[in-house]
Parts: C-alpha cells; sequence; structure tokens
C-alpha cells in the first residue's frame, strides 16, 4: 500500500474527471506527476509558483474543465493572496499538497510554513482534510473533490510527511 | 509621442480591439484594463478581475486550454503582468494557438496614483514574452497594430502577445458588477458549459 498509492490516486483522479493538472515538481508527488503527464485525457501545467495554479484553475473552470493543483507545503503560502479569487467566486479548488516541516524533518527552513499550511488554508476560506494514512487517502481526496465540484469550495487535503516517507540527505 | 506619432489612447484602442469579437471570450485584469473593457460594452464572456492581482494571464491560460477552438484575450495593464510576469513563461510551455495577452502600457499605476512601474524604466514586457517562446509578438502602436492585433486574436495561431502602448490618461471609471459568483456563473452559461 505505501508505495501504491500515487497509482491508487491517480485513478480516482481519472474518476474525478480531472482534466487540468497544475503542479510544482515534487518529490512526493513525483510519481503521480509522472502518472499524470502521461495521461491523454490531462493536461500537466507546469508552473513557476503556486498562486499560478489558482488562476489557472478557475480560468479550467470557466471553461468547463476540472483541474487540481498538486503541490508541497511551501507552496500554500505563495497562494494567499490569489484564494480570493476561489473564495469570492467559490470556484472549484482541490489542492494536494504534500507536507514537510513535521515528522522527521531534516530542514528547519520547511517547518514554518509546513507547521501552517492547513491554517493558511482555513484562514483564506478553504477545507482541510489531513491525511495520515496511505489507506484514508484515495477515500479522502475522492470526498473533497465530489464536496469541492458539487458545492463550489476550495479545499486541500495535506498528506502527511510521515506517510510519504523520510527524505534522505 | 514617441517619434511623431501620438501616443494611443486606450478607451478607443480597447473598443477598436473588441469590435466584431464574435465568440472571442475576455479576461480582465484588475483595475483600469477592467473599467476599460466595460467602457467598450458590458459582455457575458467578460470576466472582470477585481483583484488576484498577477493572475489574469494564468486564467486566460486555464480557459484556452479548456476550450481550445474559442479566441480567448487577456487584458490587462503592465503593473498587473509584472506581478504575475512568470506566468508568461508557462504559459510558453503550453503554447495554446487560441491565446492573446494583450498589454495596455501607460507605464502607470493607474490605480493607485499613477506612479511609474517598471516599464517606465524600459523593462520590456515584449522581450520577455519572446523569450518565454510566445509565437508572436506584436508591438502596438498605432490603430493599423490594432487592427492586425484583433486579426491576430481571431487567427488561432497564437500564443500573441502584445504591448499595447497608450498615453497616461486618467478616464472616468466605467464599473462592471464586481459579484465575483454572478460573472463566473454568467460566464460559463455563456461559454455553454453549465
Amino acid at each position: 500500500m505505501q508505495t501504491e498509492w500515487p497509482e491508487q490516486l491517480f485513478a480516482r483522479l481519472v474518476d474525478l474527471n480531472i482534466r487540468q493538472v497544475a503542479y510544482v515538481p515534487d518529490a512526493g508527488h513525483a510519481r503521480l506527476i509522472d502518472l499524470c503527464r502521461g495521461e491523454e485525457s490531462m493536461t500537466a501545467v507546469p508552473l513557476t509558483t503556486e498562486e499560478e495554479g489558482i488562476a489557472l484553475l478557475a480560468g479550467a473552470w470557466l471553461g468547463g474543465e476540472r483541474g487540481v493543483m498538486l503541490m508541497q507545503s511551501s507552496g500554500v503560502g505563495n497562494c494567499v493572496n490569489m484564494l480570493s479569487l476561489a473564495t469570492t467566486c467559490r470556484f472549484p479548488l482541490l489542492m494536494l499538497v504534500t507536507q514537510r516541516g513535521e515528522w522527521a524533518e531534516f530542514n528547519p527552513w520547511q517547518i514554518p510554513m509546513g507547521q501552517n499550511s492547513g491554517a493558511a488554508i482555513e484562514m483564506m476560506g478553504g477545507l482541510v482534510y489531513r491525511v495520515d494514512d496511505a489507506a484514508d487517502l484515495c477515500d479522502t481526496v475522492d470526498g473533497a473533490g465530489n464536496l469541492i465540484f458539487n458545492g463550489s469550495r476550495s479545499a486541500a487535503v495535506l498528506i502527511s510527511q510521515r506517510m510519504i516517507g523520510r527524505k534522505v540527505w | 509621442m514617441v517619434g511623431n506619432v501620438p501616443l494611443l489612447k486606450r478607451r478607443p484602442s480597447v473598443a477598436r480591439l473588441l469590435a466584431g469579437r464574435g465568440p472571442t471570450a475576455v479576461i480582465c485584469g484588475l483595475g483600469s484594463a477592467c473599467w476599460d473593457v466595460a467602457a467598450a460594452g458590458d459582455h457575458d464572456l467578460n470576466f472582470y478581475l477585481w483583484g488576484a492581482m498577477g493572475g489574469a494571464s494564468l486564467m486566460g491560460l486555464g480557459l484556452a486550454l479548456a476550450q481550445p477552438d474559442r479566441p480567448v484575450l487577456v487584458l490587462t495593464g503592465d503593473g498587473e503582468m509584472l506581478m504575475g510576469i512568470g506566468g508568461l513563461a508557462t504559459i510558453g510551455v503550453q503554447r495554446p494557438r487560441n491565446l492573446t495577452i494583450a498589454v495596455i502600457d501607460n507605464q502607470r499605476y493607474g490605480e493607485t496614483g499613477m506612479q511609474h512601474s517598471h516599464t517606465a524604466s524600459g523593462v520590456s514586457l515584449t522581450k520577455v514574452a519572446e523569450g518565454c517562446g510566445f509565437r508572436r509578438t506584436l508591438p502596438v502602436a498605432t490603430e493599423a497594430d490594432l487592427d492586425m492585433l484583433r486579426a491576430q486574436i481571431h487567427g488561432l495561431d497564437g500564443p500573441v502577445f502584445a504591448r499595447i502602448r497608450v498615453e497616461a490618461s486618467d478616464d472616468p471609471r466605467v464599473l462592471p458588477t464586481h459579484d465575483g459568483v454572478d460573472l463566473k456563473n454568467r460566464f460559463r452559461r455563456a461559454a455553454g458549459v453549465e
């Protein structure tokens, strides 16, 4: 299960009819990003900074497509003002966030944002779901996705650092 | 003045660009670009950003990717474009043929007191767009240039980047609705996705 979650999560994203995948390269999401890049029904859009993804996915929704953003916790802070676009206009926005700055973190520079990623999302009106066990991930993403696309809300699923595994330095 | 040619005025320039727009969708960056587009005539396929500074071009990208047969025009100011300048690189990776980014460049931050922007010091957004791989980049300084740009918007052979150099003017505000949910819903209905 531990190593299979990217494949399973990818299948759920296909089921959710996700068409645009915005991302900033990330070790935790690396396998999932590769799968999305190889999927014909999806357009993978690498970003220079995460806030671009908020606007990109709003535009996608205007054109009738669903999207998802794959990012690391440090990127949440880059999004804060842009999240007002999703909140004010009630654009559906699904963010899958791999956590840094928590379990077994080696780099202290990751801690401030990693410890506050959920609070930053909530501060801007988004919902936060945290996953510590890979067995819960797919159902959590599926539930969040159904909620946001049907309810026009923004939500982040925080994927814990312990679940992803220790970064080897 | 640039040489002997008087600078374009922003309001008539935008109106000229939008004449006969057909199915073109327009995303407007916050501030004067929104008032210019509203002054040219409200339209269900206009989306006015009242905030989210730096997001206009990326919003255009997401829309252009979702509806590849529809011309998508982002009209924004130099200050708004500068805040999202990395987005030009992101567009350069995707290179959608139906996307045009048109920057109305008065070299000023109009909403905050007409302070100089970076373009007033010679920063060239056109060269940035060229370096990012835009298929066409177009300096716009005359009405003939505007007509050429209008043809390119509909030509679906972009991405196009155009810098429209305009005089610094303080035009009366023409305010469209600022209800974001309403803007979104009416746009989606007009685009045939809701």
